[in-house]
């Protein structure tokens, strides 16, 4: 009976409006397994997941579960049947301690809450996995990482022996991903399978036992590790070869084009987010600005553009301080913003691309426009080259931009953003959400800037990406920059260390 | 069989011109209905009451559209109709909900009859006079909407709110001044004004039948539609009425395209107002709007916004208020009734632009039963 896999989903079909999110995907997970799902944003993972966790249901096929059909109709069904998954973005209750909230996810806690057993479990279920959380501990006063281990361990409290962890390390530093990792060893080791999903190679690479590939809803094959390295991965989930590891454009760089002295930025809740921070870039040089999500990055970003008010210090751009200048005369004065929330911040969904492209009104080239007579029609033509040099794939310069894909609705913001002749670029997550194809463009796209002289600041979460655009690595914690270090992946250990709030010199190599 | 109903990706042309016709429709076969009700109240029998409302609904038609005098009144009726929804369409473009059309009509008449009766009245070059009064009507309605531009831009309150409120503050200024110190001693106790100077009353044409403030709102639906699609301020406000922060963003000042837009909206349907007094009314009255401000909401929003198509929807509900006119005084029907007939048209409306995102998709039964 042991020779079941302990699931199977057996030819998954679901569609949405105008998407076959899941076509006929079959996956089987077997006991004590890591098995990675692994696919460009929009693959289908999480709808299969959601599936699988009874969020939706399928149009077609079916699931088994230790070779018995089963029909998975809520999440509690899932719970029953020892599924669990850990969601992106976390369902805890900031007020309640660790135990509170594994009491919470439990169906029948009883009349009388037992909450003395169930710190005494949690404990000894976190001491068994390495999973070290306090029971008693407020989760308000909780890192992400550890938040994490309180949503593994109200899984394995439930009795989950399949485990979902949807993009477990998006939030996490380095050295918390280690940590999560050799918790996923012990609970395969012990029984459990786990079903890692991702579109991070390296991780996918490091963890999994086997790797199923999802590309445009289908399931483009399941491999074991061993048979496999990056390239073959990055392959299977595009479909064609990309060239990712490309040598940079090697620029002299100019004179400083941006100078931050002594900022501090407040956040929404009116907390200082930025303190004191200080930084320069030259003409034809990207500074990487690596660092957890929310350690200040977006408020450094729109205080730069003009978005948030500065509360001490100034901002240069040539010499200039910006300090009074309104959004409108840095967009003039040459400063671009590709923002990470592209969606609700840098394109309006229900205008076309034209208006889209030309939403600022900046790009430079049209004849004879002025505000009381725009030339609409030699818009469209100069929208329409733009999206020919961007290679932006849309029907028509007419159509909503709600109607393009990720990627493209990032090439109408680029489009935007670089025709401008910008002399800074401050580029938040740029290729966040995209697939291989489309990232790759976007580092060209920047890359061709940098060799026009542009200074370009990035803000990215993830290091591969800092790597290969940067000429210089900034750690960022809490506001504050830790350290630099070269753009070299011998440094993630050292950059891991920063983004955790260790200064660059009380660091000691050994 | 299974019939499945689902979001439509993108909406076909055709409809947003087959949806409101009908709707309309829905709209009149639901009124007949009730009409058909009440008329059995009134008449005791089925038949009786169902050929009374036939014939009522040929009035509602022919009259104001099919016949001379009916289309006469028809074109003075939308005119006022047309002002504020043009006025109304410009702030809608930016998703600023002005609910204050009337009010700032009333305003607008108010300012009117003060420059035509007391602050010009020497003046007789018409041109001049006309003009004055025109201007005088505008600012009075930028003025009112200026309140509730202010207190959004800068005090983030709801406009809605304060725009409705702002109606019933203009018409009892309006009521005050028609039955205190404006009213006209001449008048027999009447709630007016005295009639307007000679050289401040529009030109007309048709023995008299009809004002030119029609060519004006078409000169000003042309010449908005103008802004709309070639200007700076109409590809501007797109933006803002799509994605507030993507404007911020884009560099657009938020604050300033809120003010100049709701200005720009009461001034129009201050104009609107102006108008009104100098071609049709001729004298400030208690009462002389019989809820235009709140009609031209559902003009727009029928035009979609488009100040061309007002003009067109505007003749279309100046002819069903006339319409309205005709079975109250031959049918003796109350008012509320035409209020629900109104109601009802909006509500269809709305409703018909709700279901119009949806389809129907009809799936074979073996796949159906497959599923379940």
């Amino acid at each position: 009976m042991d020779d079941y896999p302990i699931l199977e989903m057996k030819n998954i079909q679901k569609a949405f409006p105008g998407v076959l999110a899941n076509d006929n995907i079959s996956l089987e997970i077997k006991r004590g397994e890591v098995h990675a799902l692994l696919g460009e944003n929009g693959a289908g993972k999480t709808t299969l997941m959601n599936i699988l966790f009874g969020i939706y249901h399928p149009d077609h096929g079916e699931i088994l579960i230790n070779g018995k059909k089963t029909v998975i109709h809520s999440p509690q069904d899932a719970i029953n049947d020892r599924i669990g998954m850990v969601q992106q973005h976390f369902a805890l209750v900031p007020s309640f301690t660790v135990a509170e909230n594994v009491i919470l996810g439990l169906k029948n806690f009883g009349f009388i809450i037992k909450t003395k057993q169930v710190e005494q479990q949690i404990k000894e279920l976190g001491e068994r996995y390495s999973l070290p959380v306090h029971p008693k501990a407020r989760v308000w006063t909780l890192s992400v990482g550890e938040r994490q281990r309180i949503e593994i361990l109200k899984l394995l409290y439930t009795g989950a022996n399949i485990l979902i962890l949807d993009e477990p390390t998006a939030v996490l530093t380095p050295q918390e991903t280690r940590q999560l990792f050799s918790a996923i060893r012990k609970l395969v080791q012990e029984g459990s399978s786990v079903i890692f999903i991702s579109h991070k190679l390296d991780e996918v690479l490091e963890i999994s036992d086997r790797i199923s590939v999802l590309r445009n809803g289908k399931n483009a094959g399941t491999l074991n590790r061993n048979e496999v390295d990056r390239r073959t991965l990055v392959q299977r989930m595009v479909g064609r070869d990309v060239l990712l590891d490309q040598e940079k454009p090697k620029v002299e760089s100019g004179p400083v084009k941006i100078e931050i002295k002594d900022l501090s930025v407040k956040n929404d809740k009116g907390l200082m987010a930025v303190k004191n921070l200080s930084l320069k870039i030259h003409g034809g040089e990207i500074l990487g600005i690596a660092g957890v999500a929310g350690n200040g990055q977006k408020e450094l970003a729109e205080a730069i553009y003009g978005l948030r008010p500065i509360e001490t210090g100034r901002i240069q751009m040539a010499g200039e301080d910006l300090h009074h200048r309104s959004i409108k005369k840095r967009i003039q004065s040459g400063l671009s913003f590709i923002p990470q929330d592209r969606k609700s911040i840098a394109t309006c969904p229900n205008l076309s691309v034209m208006s889209n492209i030309f939403m600022k009104n900046a790009i430079p080239g049209l004849k004879k426009s002025s505000a009381w007579n725009m030339q609409i029609k030699q818009m469209h033509e100069k929208a329409g080259e733009l999206i020919q040099n961007f290679s932006i794939s849309t029907p028509s310069t007419k159509t909503r931009v709600r109607y393009l894909s990720g990627g493209n609705l990032q090439k109408v913001v680029l489009a935007r953003e670089l025709s401008n002749n910008p002399s800074v670029i401050i580029a938040e997550h740029p290729t966040r959400g995209l697939d291989i194809g489309a990232m790759e463009f976007v580092y060209q796209a920047l890359l061709e800037e940098k060799k026009k002289g542009s200074a370009i600041l990035l803000l990215a979460g993830e290091l591969y990406e800092i790597f290969r655009l940067s000429d210089r690595v900034a750690v960022i914690y809490e506001g504050q920059i830790m350290g630099y270090t070269p753009p070299d992946p011998s440094y993630t250990e050292k950059i891991g260390f920063m983004m955790a709030g260790t200064r660059e010199d009380s660091i000691h190599e050994n | 069989m299974k019939i499945k109903i689902e979001k439509r990706l993108n909406t076909p042309r055709y409809l947003s011109l087959v949806v409101p016709i009908l709707s309309i429709f829905a709209a009149l076969l639901i009124m007949f209905i009730i009409l058909t009700i009440f008329f059995m109240g009134r008449m005791g029998s089925f038949q009786g009451a169902f050929s009374e409302t036939v014939s009522a609904y040929k009035e509602l038609i022919a009259w104001p559209f099919f016949n001379q005098y009916g289309l006469y009144s028809t074109i003075s009726k939308m005119v006022p109709l047309a002002f504020v929804a043009l006025g109304l369409s410009f702030a809608y473009k930016m998703k600023i909900w002005n609910i204050g059309g009337e009010g700032q009509l009333y305003m607008g008449a108010l300012a009117a009859t003060w420059a035509a009766l007391f602050l010009f009245r020497g003046i007789t070059s018409p041109l001049l006079l006309i003009t004055l009064v025109a201007i005088f009507s505008a600012i009075a309605g930028a003025l009112w909407a200026l309140i509730p531009a202010l207190m959004k831009a800068y005090a983030k309150t709801d406009e809605i709110v304060v725009t409705l409120m702002l109606n019933y503050v203009a018409i009892f200024w309006v009521d005050y001044l028609v039955y205190g110190p404006w009213r006209d001693p001449k008048g027999f106790g009447f709630p007016g004004t005295a009639a307007f100077p000679e050289p401040a009353m529009l030109p007309t044409f048709f023995d008299g039948n009809v004002h030119i403030g029609i060519f004006i709102a078409i000169a000003f639906a042309i010449l908005l539609q103008y802004i709309n699609l070639k200007t700076q301020w109409g590809f501007n406000s797109k933006i803002v009425g799509d994605n507030i922060k993507a404007a911020t963003y884009s560099g657009i000042k938020v604050k300033k395209y809120t003010i100049i837009s709701l200005v720009v909206s009461g001034s129009i349907a201050g104009l609107g107002g102006g108008v009104q007094m100098m071609g049709m009314q001729h004298r400030l009255m208690h009462g002389f709007s019989p809820g235009y401000g709140y009609t031209a909401i559902i003009v727009a929003w029928l035009a979609k916004l488009n100040p061309i198509a007002v003009i067109f929807v505007s003749f279309l509900f100046g002819g069903l208020l006339v319409g309205n006119d005709q079975l109250q005084m031959f049918y003796k029907l109350p008012i509320s009734l035409i209020s629900i007939f109104q109601g009802l048209v909006l509500f269809c409306l709305l409703g018909g632009e709700a279901i119009a995102a949806y389809r129907l998709k009809i799936e074979k039964a073996e796949e159906a039963t497959a599923n379940e």
